[in-house]
């Protein structure tokens, strides 16, 4: 017998109560929330509990909404079980000015690297990542470019005409 | 008995105007000997004998592929070894987007490359950045390394490449064999901070 949503659903409700928030189902792939201080709470009853076995880390990154002021940042964890074929999204938001997360590394090694991209395009602090430092982007790098108020394009063009490349100008 | 032949009207090769020869250089001649300037000479052996080394990163190195392959042929230009030796190779050809991040490593290649050395920016990418208007993406690895040659073209046809190859041979061709310790040359490379 296949996990239902419902199911998965209605366990986390048991355990964590009102913590876990925002249960949501777009095509078909159940998605929740939770404060980001019980994040390995919740992930390691994922982990650890005998139905839901979700034990394989798909993807770790963040996104950013910049008008939720207080919890700009989103870590998005996709996992997997592997036994049943289901995948759930688990989200924990936090600030921009204290962006610290506790890191997945001890439950999850494919953390590890995933942790520190989304510290390199986001600024995420993953408290008691073993070497969190930039992945993709250059070392000298004193920016997160994926953060909303830094434009994407490279700032020390001048040959470009920058109606057409996003610096300013009137198309938007 | 049938003879196994099936293009019964073969055609001979025409090859006396096929074959190009790299001419002479301006000299004397007389019985048994030639003058010629020694910068001309050396020219003329290196630029039939490039060694390239290919750094190619993405579609351009492709079109690069087709071009050193039989059809275009690099090697009727003597550019037919290729090697990823720096120390062994006169022209750095740079093919494709050069990220960020790896700037110093095409600069370390363009350093381990022994004098006389020319760089050739295959497509638009490594001219300027070409569509990566990006924060990642080296724009053009002319900030880094000194160009000899651009060819423009995203990705450019092995014509193009040929033609950007055959300009580097110009310069090599005409080159004096002193402009390499010329103060323009090393006010050039001081601008890139190499010595």
């Amino acid at each position: 017998m296949a996990l239902s949503n419902e199911e998965i659903k209605s366990k986390l409700i048991e355990k964590f109560g009102d913590a876990v928030i925002n249960f949501d189902e777009s095509y078909g792939m159940l998605s929740f929330e939770a404060p980001k201080d019980i994040n390995l709470k919740v992930l390691q009853f994922l982990f650890d509990d005998a139905t839901l076995q979700f034990q394989f880390l798909t993807d770790l990154t963040a996104v950013h909404y910049p008008d939720d002021k207080g919890s700009e940042l989103a870590v998005v964890y996709h996992l997997h079980n592997l036994k049943d074929n289901v995948r759930i999204r688990f989200k924990v938001r936090t600030s921009t000015e204290r962006p610290d997360v506790f890191t997945a590394t001890k439950l999850f090694s494919a953390a590890n690297w995933m942790e520190r991209e989304t510290f390199d395009f986001y600024g995420v602090n993953f408290v008691g990542h073993p070497n969190l430092k930039r992945i993709l982007n250059v070392d000298e790098m004193d920016y997160f470019p994926m953060r909303k108020e830094f434009p994407m394009e490279d700032q020390t063009r001048i040959d470009k005409d920058d109606e057409m490349f996003g610096r300013g100008g009137s198309i938007i | 008995m049938r003879p196994v032949r099936f293009n019964i009207h073969p055609k001979e090769a025409v090859t006396s105007t096929a074959i190009s020869v790299t001419e002479a250089p301006e000299g004397y001649s007389g019985e048994g000997f030639f003058t010629a300037k020694l910068s001309d000479v050396v020219g003329l052996a290196r630029k039939n004998s490039i060694w390239p080394l290919p750094f190619a990163t993405s579609c351009c190195g492709i079109e690069f592929m087709a071009t050193a392959a039989a059809h275009y042929d690099l090697a009727r230009f003597g550019a037919e070894r290729m090697a990823f030796t720096p120390r062994q190779c006169d022209l750095l050809m740079v093919m494709g987007t050069i990220a960020k991040k790896m700037g110093p490593v095409l600069r370390q290649v363009y350093l381990q490359m022994a004098e006389p050395r020319w760089v050739l920016a295959v497509g638009a990418c490594a001219s300027s950045g070409g569509i990566f208007d990006s924060y990642s993406v080296l724009q053009g690895i002319d900030q880094i390394i000194p160009v000899d040659v651009y060819v423009p073209g995203c990705p450019p046809r092995p014509e193009a490449i040929l033609d950007g190859f055959m300009k580097i041979q110009e310069l090599v061709g005409q080159e004096s064999i002193r402009r390499r310790n010329s103060t323009q040359y090393k006010a050039l490379l001081d601008t890139y901070g190499i010595q």
